[in-house]
């Protein structure tokens, strides 16, 4: 059942409601004084730990597992770098937080900087999202005066330094070795790993690198209580605790962000949240967590008769009707990735919308690896000649083949980004390609819109 | 006129410089502090860069090359960024460009004769609950109708 919480979006919506004031008034700050006061860096960990965060960016790695990797170095300082660069197509949610609560941002800085023995955290913020800046800087600075921030945060003297630094247009600096390159002011290409960034990171410097809001709602964690945190998720038995931020958008009546406990359904987004679909239409496929997370259509069921299985309790039930979680979104063939959610509703063109998505990739490849940067430039030539008509069912086996060729044999998970969305959209919509192929079905006659 | 940077901006790269160990880790906002104030980035601009931050050139035009958002070449005065991506091509992205570009009277990457906007398409710019949208300048505009477009657009053309 959907149940809506409200630790994160708690002062969205109230006037000023991102200011230090407003946030102090409900409760912000006394964790992190609590935990620069009181207690040990592995007691944080612990924490984290019970607390099962699954990380927001994309790959739900456990944040307190990441954590436990960071190990002080004899001479070199450790970093805490947080990817604000939300590039994902589909994904709006960590703006909300930066724009309307970027104090939990800075606590959760200060409280994840004790944690993994870091002193500076950096916030690595796209550079479109000037509000976003502004209000994270605000609040930066309202927690300096204050004395939070600085050589003696609540009069400790373990020092905490927290820096914006803003990219310049390249959904690859999103790729968190990308995102370290980037950082260190040159070209934003992934590095090979290992090494990883806990012993190689920014600057050589053990580095661990989290989504903002896998940061944000670590006073949220230390406020509960790890374990108490945990089971405020469904899915707190898969060890994927805890609330998040949930997007929804695409073909719904109220695209929205919302905070709930971690497992609604598709459905559930969609109904409950999205208020339906447009024109009351029937759903003709989601993408369930940003462009590179394969779509799944509603027809779709579980097979899992094992009940051994984690899936077994959604035996013959709709993908759509499952908990949507890290684990159970990799059982059901996709990804959870950002849990933003995209609906497309049945009279758009899945040809159409895979050539839409075959555009960004092609043109945010970073070009280091040829399965990438070639095949992702043939997906998009092959899926146009579809398109316009010129295509062979040669292409359309073609388009399999390259995808399929580029998994596994590139340098960083894009090449996987471009490969899983694409063979999904192919092997789910196969008979729409050999219309277009036959000419039942022209490029004049597709549509992304329906309202 | 040789490049400078204003004093205003002058405090703001000691300050930059302030918060990395590296002088290298400042070349990204450096860059789209001069690109605030020229517009775009010139190859004597990279030569002051190479200097003030001891970088060489090769990797400063590297980083330039790199990036979107770094213009290369002078660009209009505004710039309006209508994004493509798939989330706002479903709430009506391709209708909002082809409004701009009726309008404008020109095509996405080219800029009005009278050198006072330039159009562009971007790849999703997070706003995808708010679709369709467009950035102008440092500003969002969200939930975008013809009528909004359409005022937008004929406020930069006179301003
Ligand atoms: C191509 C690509 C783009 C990515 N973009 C983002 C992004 O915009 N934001 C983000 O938090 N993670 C992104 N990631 C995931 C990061 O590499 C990394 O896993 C994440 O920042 C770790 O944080 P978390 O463990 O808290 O989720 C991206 C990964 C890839 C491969
Ligand atoms: S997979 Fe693509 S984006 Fe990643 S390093 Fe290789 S070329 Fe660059
Ligand atoms: S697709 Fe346009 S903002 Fe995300």
């Amino acid at each position: 059942m959907l149940q809506r919480t409200s630790y994160l979006t708690k002062n969205y919506g109230k006037p000023e409601g991102w200011t230090l004031g407003v946030y102090e008034s409900t409760g912000g700050y006394a964790q992190a004084k609590r935990v620069l006061t009181s207690m040990t860096r592995e007691q944080v960990v612990d924490e984290a730990k019970k607390a099962n965060v699954r990380g927001r960016g994309g790959a739900g790695f456990p944040m307190g597992m990441k954590w436990s990797f960071m190990r002080p170095h004899p001479t070199k300082p450790s970093y805490l770098v947080l990817n604000a660069d939300e590039g994902e197509p589909g994904t709006h949610k960590d703006r909300t937080i930066m724009e309307l609560n970027p104090h939990a941002v800075v606590e959760g800085c200060i409280i994840g900087c004790f944690g993994i023995g870091a002193h500076v955290a950096y916030i690595y913020v796209r550079d479109e999202l000037h509000l976003s800046k502004a209000r994270l800087w605000g609040a930066i600075e309202e927690a300096r005066k204050k004395g939070y921030l600085g050589k003696n945060p609540f009069g400790t003297d373990y020092a905490v330094e927290v820096y914006v630094h803003t990219g310049a247009g390249a959904y690859i600096c999103g790729e968190e070795t990308a995102l370290l390159n980037s950082l260190e002011g040159k070209r934003g290409e992934p590095r090979l790993k290992p090494p990883f960034p806990a012993q190689v990171g920014a600057f050589g410097c053990p580095t661990t690198v989290n989504n903002l809001e896998t940061i944000a709602v670590v006073p949220t964690v230390m406020e509960v209580g790890g374990e108490a945190f945990s089971k405020l998720s469904a899915l707190h038995s898969l060890n994927d605790g805890g609330v998040r931020l949930y997007g929804i958008n695409g073909h719904v009546k109220k695209p929205a962000v919302v905070e709930l406990a971690c497992g609604p359904t598709i459905n559930e987004l969609i109904y409950e949240i999205g208020g339906g679909v447009q024109g009351d239409r029937k759903v003709m496929c989601v993408i369930p967590g940003g462009s590179s997370t394969p779509v799944l259509l509603p027809s779709e069921t579980v097979n899992a008769p094992d009940p051994s299985s984690p899936m077994h309790p959604w035996h013959g039930k709709s993908v759509f009707d499952v908990p949507l979680g890290v684990d159970t979104a990799r059982n059901m063939g996709t990804m959870l990735g950002t849990c933003c959610v995209t609906v497309l509703a049945e009279g758009t063109c899945p040809v159409l919308a895979m050539h839409n998505l075959m555009q960004f990739y092609r043109h945010e490849s970073c070009g280091q690896c040829t399965p990438c940067r070639e095949g992702g430039a043939w997906l998009l030539r092959t899926v146009e000649r579809i398109l316009d008509g010129r295509g062979t069912i040669t292409d359309v086996d073609n388009l399999s083949d390259i995808a399929s060729n580029m998994m596994g044999n590139t340098i960083c998970a894009f090449g996987e980004g471009t490969a899983m969305p694409a063979l999904g959209f192919i092997r789910k919509f196969r008979p729409v390609f050999e219309q277009y192929v036959r000419g039942e079905r022209t490029r004049a006659d597709a549509r992304l819109t329906v309202a | 006129m040789p490049f400078s940077l204003s004093p205003e901006r002058e405090r703001e790269l000691e300050a930059i410089l302030s918060r990395y160990p590296t002088r290298m880790a400042a070349l990204i906002p450096t860059l789209h502090l001069i690109q605030d104030q020229e517009g775009w980035i010139s190859d004597e601009v990279i030569a002051w860069v190479s200097q003030r931050l001891d970088v060489p050139p090769a990797h400063i035009k590297g980083v330039v090359t790199f990036y979107t958002l770094f213009n290369q070449h002078p660009v209009g005065k505004h710039q309006v960024w209508v994004c493509r991506t798939l989330p706002c091509a479903l709430r009506g992205a391709g209708d909002v460009l082809a409004q701009c570009e009726k309008k404008l009277g020109i095509h996405a990457g080219e800029t009005t004769a009278n050198g006072k906007v330039t159009l562009r398409t971007a790849e999703c710019l997070a706003s995808c609950g708010t679709a369709p949208m467009m950035q102008i300048n440092k500003e969002y505009h969200e939930n975008l109708t013809p009528e909004k477009v359409d005022r937008l657009l004929t406020k930069l053309m006179e301003g």
